[in-house]
């Protein structure tokens, strides 16, 4: 039936068996070996399209390769995989079917040959992601994802919007570079950039991702953001506000990051971040660029996920969420400290890490453009990102005061997981060759030029200066940051009572009226047409019958005159 | 507790020797770009210490920024519970 077996499908044959198998050992297994096989078949996709489909008939193009999206599913197999290594023993069964099938629509969405195939992958991501948002557990989990669900069935219907113009007015749903310029257009970017937390709809991410379980919230780090970059590249290459976009991102996350008190609130505003300097990649468009945002997303997807692993490891051995109530946990917990350590300093493309060899690719195209402001804006942030993120989050959780509790390491599952990513953060920082052959197009740059090296070293550790310098004015308070979600969490309940204590006296002096006036009204009848009333009462046989014949006249008469 | 609180990171004289090894490298850093050149691809970036001074500034500004902005924005974690 298929020149190929479409990869997307060996998740969600690995789902189906893992919801129907009770052995929780064999369970284990093919959570496992299941995104290992997928990782299998991505790589036997070759370039062009592969399998073919219709519906209603419209041609649908399931499967095409490319080496952008060779890459970019590779690596979420990659983190499907490893995220199950990190989760199978803790998570519960739901979690795990839900991450598989979130992981089938993200790899599916990488293959997608046109936009209706690429619409159902995106819409089985934004439903299986809810699921894992709710495996959480708590009330703000569930309150959190119904919020998360919203946003995001709202973000499917303007994309499907878009692409029902696109194919009115074009005639084609091919996946294709487009340019926004009307409205279809339009619709399919605010939808795309809607799924990458671009502002002013930030907010679902922070909201949702903190609450998910410990092992959730590996998985929601790597998907959705990371899938719409891909459709960025592959469809808005160059479009020039994204650049706009993207450092309005970037600064976004070290900010809010900066006043967040929640430990994986604070990783999760650095998705927004990081995602920032990806927009930005993609904005600027050049063959240089693409190769940085895509590149990016890969190492980011391993740090993020690892910094993600650190934080639930945190959470699930100590039970608290809050930097207030952690710290100096380094005793007790080395492992998860130095994986932790070695995703921030990945984060903050310290040299060495993965991070560096793949950020500068981001700078080095702005350089290649002229672009100076742009430029020197990513400088700031990458000095930033080592404020909030590369130093912040160790700081915070494993040192500053000590916080009395001495919680055992990880379990032996996650200590693989996070040594694997930890090792990968290293290995793509060392090896960067190993990734680069990998990428869109050819590379001709040299990440490790000793100048180079030596701007971003004293970059990063006066950013580390500065930091410990300004821990007085750091200090973590009890507090949350109100975002554009105050709109509808807080402004339409706001405007609805307002409204209600407004509109009151006039509603119910119209009701009072009504009511006077419905009282007359029935009061009348009564009187015309009760027992007693001249319509109501019995009248004798003649005194009708001249009723009759007088209306009969009045009709011929109508009649013959009409 | 299962350990007392001495633990070698957290003494005074460790912190004191953090802080001396932490400003002689960052002294080396500055100093290196006698030795190796930093190209500056837009002028003022290859300037002697430009990364340092830029780095640092920059968090100044982005800590005091979002001071500011927390001001504004900063509600008690429990605000929406309520």
């Amino acid at each position: 039936m298929f020149e190929m077996f479409p990869p997307a499908l060996a998740l969600i044959g690995g789902a189906l068996l893992t919801a129907l198998i009770s052995s929780r050992q064999l369970r284990a297994v093919v959570v496992i070996v299941a995104p290992l096989i997928c990782l299998y078949l991505i790589w036997q996709v070759p370039d062009g399209v592969v399998v073919r489909g219709a519906f209603l008939g419209y041609p649908l193009e399931l499967v095409e390769g490319g080496p952008v999206r060779r890459l970019f599913a590779t690596i979420f197999a990659i983190m499907s995989a490893t995220g199950a290594v990190f989760a199978f023993n803790h998570a519960r069964r739901t979690e795990l079917v839900a991450a598989q099938l979130y992981a089938a629509g993200a790899v599916g969405v990488s293959f997608a040959g046109d936009l209706l195939t690429l619409f159902v992958f995106w819409e089985i991501m934004a439903l299986f992601s809810t699921v894992v948002v709710w495996c959480g557990g708590t009330e703000s989990a569930r309150a959190a994802g119904v919020r998360y669900a919203i946003m995001h069935l709202l973000g499917g219907v303007i994309l499907k919007v878009g692409i029902e113009g696109l194919l009115v007015t074009t005639g084609s749903l091919d996946i294709r570079p487009l340019s926004a310029h009307d409205f279809s257009t339009w619709m399919i970017l605010i939808g795309i950039l809607i799924n990458a937390a671009a502002p002013p709809l930030s907010s679902w991410l922070s909201d949702a991702y903190p609450t998910a379980s410990p092992t959730g919230s590996v998985f929601l780090s790597a998907f959705t953001t990371k899938t719409a970059i891909l459709a960025l590249i592959l469809l808005f290459p160059g479009e020039s506000i994204l650049v706009g976009v993207g450092l309005f991102m970037v600064f976004y996350g070290i900010i809010y990051a900066l006043l967040e008190n929640d430990i994986r609130r604070i990783l999760a505003f650095s998705i927004v971040n990081q995602v920032g300097f990806m927009v930005v990649a993609v904005g600027i468009g050049t063959e240089m660029a693409i190769n940085g945002a895509s590149a990016h997303a890969f190492a980011h997807i391993i740090y993020k996920a690892l910094l993600f692993m650190s934080a639930g490891v945190v959470v699930m051995r100590t039970g608290k969420h809050l930097c207030t109530d952690v710290g100096g946990l380094f005793r007790t917990m080395p492992v998860t400290m130095w994986c932790g350590v070695i995703g921030a300093l990945a984060i903050s493309s310290f040299p060495l890490t993965s991070g560096f060899t793949t950020k500068t690719l981001i700078s080095q195209a702005a350089v290649g453009e002229g672009l100076t402001t742009v430029y020197f804006l990513l400088a700031a942030a990458s000095a930033g990102v080592f404020l909030h993120a590369g130093i912040k989050f160790p700081w915070f959780v494993f040192f500053q005061k000590d916080s009395g509790l001495r919680p055992k390491d990880a379990p032996w599952n996650m200590r693989i997981a996070m040594i694997f990513f930890a090792f990968l953060c290293i290995l793509i920082g060392v090896y960067p060759q190993l990734l680069y052959p990998l990428l869109p197009y050819a590379v001709d740059y040299h990440p490790y030029k000793p100048g180079k090296v030596l701007f971003y070293l004293q970059l990063l550790l006066f950013s580390g200066l500065a930091f410990f310098l300004l821990l007085p004015w750091m200090k973590r308070t009890l507090t949350i940051s109100l975002d554009v979600d105050w709109l509808w969490r807080r402004g339409l309940p706001l405007l609805v009572k307002y409204v209600a204590r407004v509109g009151k006296p006039p509603v119910s002096a119209l009701r009072s009226r009504l009511q006077q006036g419905a009282g007359l009204l029935t009061a009348t009848a009564r009187h015309t047409m009760g027992h007693t009333g001249p319509l109501g009462r019995s009248w004798e046989i003649g005194t009708t019958a001249l009723w009759i014949v007088l209306l009969l006249m009045v009709y011929v008469f109508a009649y013959y005159l009409f | 507790m299962t350990q007392p609180d001495d633990h070698w990171l957290i003494r005074p004289t460790t912190i004191r020797w953090l802080w001396i090894i932490g400003y002689s490298v960052l002294a080396i850093t500055v100093l290196l770009q006698l030795v190796i050149p930093v190209k500056g691809y837009f002028g003022i970036d290859g300037w002697f210490g430009f990364g340092a001074l830029f780095g640092f500034l920059s968090c100044v500004l982005m800590v005091f920024g979002a001071k500011f902005i927390g001001k504004l924005l900063k509600r008690p974690d429990d605000y929406y519970d309520v």
